[in-house]
């Protein structure tokens, strides 16, 4: 894998409180990815810290002075790579490991296709031959740290979550009216045109479908690409899968 | 007979209160509600048999329970515009940390020298 493909690259990992595993996350995204940016969303944990000694491999930490929410970490991420004159691409990456560096490839490269955006979805399959190595050639922290994750069924999730996923999806992709199959996936890679069409005002969870209302009002044009989940015991145990997944309901019921 | 002056007193005081502030129209609207607001609080207070036969009118029991469902209802209006109002100030407050947040971050990437030779790399690029 060659940094150089990815120089124009700025992988966005917002952060909050995930010192347990940010380090193998981040070790695993410099490995491929030149540029990092971490916005640490005033974690009161050494997610600050653990981020910083990434700096000589390009992680730049952008420090919010107080918690303001996962739909606003991104914005500052995204407004910071704005700064950056020479960059041309943008993806998304969550901090807990629950994403794979080789889909983040994938997603970056199938932007060169001509799409804005390319979307990570959980339920459909991954185009085949554009990624990396499918083997786990790459180090992905999930296979890296040993949190548990089956190297097979890293999408596997529980029949009620689910459900539950399913009909938040098909209430969003109803509600925007895009044809979606996955809403709420952290996994995302922009162009810079759709980088500057982000205004993101959203706080917590409700960020998901103002990313998509984004879309259709600056029509950009976008692509779904499969990816892996890795639903580890890390991310099992801050309890983000079922309780989230109302949390999402509840946000799109209220808007 | 006291506590008629004493609620008086308090209507007044709060509809004074309520008619400073800043804006045009919509102000001026308020105020005229706010006044209308206090004319049915005084008149109620001196005539609670008229507030009670107005209840009966509605087909609610008392006077003192019409009060009860108005004050429901400007109570939930009052939650709602205070929420509102809330969520505008948390954006601006989110708007400003941003910017602040970002006036304080790293330059992305050291520029520096590229103009000057084509072959410099860039140290954080291990390649």
């Amino acid at each position: 894998m060659d940094r150089a493909e990815f120089d124009d690259l700025w992988l966005v990992i917002p952060a909050y409180n995930e010192a347990r595993v940010l380090g193998e996350t981040l070790a695993a995204a410099t490995a491929v990815f030149p540029h990092v940016c971490v916005v640490n969303d005033a974690s009161t944990d050494q997610s600050g810290q653990i981020a910083q000694s990434f700096t000589p491999a390009g992680v730049r930490v952008v420090n919010h002075l107080f918690n303001l929410g996962q739909g606003a970490a991104l914005q500052t991420g995204f407004d910071y790579t704005l700064s950056d004159p020479l960059m041309s691409r943008v993806v998304t990456f969550d901090a807990d490991g629950q994403h794979l560096v080789s889909d983040a490839v994938r997603l970056a490269r199938r932007l060169t296709e001509g799409f804005d955006m390319v979307l990570g979805s959980r339920f459909i399959e991954a185009t085949a031959g554009l990624g990396p190595e499918p083997d786990g050639t790459l180090t992905d922290p999930a296979v890296a740290g040993g949190q548990g994750a089956p190297a097979d069924g890293a999408t596997k999730m529980g029949f009620a979550k689910r459900w539950l996923l399913k009909t938040a999806v098909a209430y969003t992709a109803f509600s925007v009216k895009l044809p979606l199959t996955d809403t709420h996936n952290g996994l995302r890679a922009l162009n810079r045109r759709a980088v500057e069409a982000m205004k993101l005002t959203q706080p917590g969870m409700a960020h998901a479908t103002e990313i998509l209302e984004r879309i259709k009002a600056e029509q950009l044009s976008f692509t779904e690409e499969g990816v892996e989940i890795r639903y580890s015991e890390y991310s099992r145990s801050k309890g983000q899968s079922m309780l989230n997944s109302v949390n999402i309901l509840v946000d799109l019921m209220l808007r | 007979m006291v506590i008629q002056i004493v609620l008086i007193a308090l209507v007044v005081v709060a509809a004074f209160a309520m008619l400073r502030g800043q804006g045009a129209r919509r102000q001026a609207l308020r105020r005229l509600g706010l006044l209308v607001f206090a004319a049915a609080a005084v008149w109620s207070i001196l005539m609670p048999d008229q507030l009670t036969e107005l209840a009966q009118l509605v087909n609610v029991g008392r006077g003192t329970d019409l009060l009860l469902y108005a004050l429901i209802v400007v109570f939930i209006s009052y939650v709602v515009t205070r929420h509102r109002r809330d969520q505008r100030t948390a954006k601006q407050i989110t708007a400003l940390s941003r910017q602040l947040a970002l006036d304080e971050a790293p330059p992305p990437r050291d520029l520096g020298g590229e103009p000057l030779s084509g072959g410099e790399t860039d140290p954080l690029e291990g390649g």
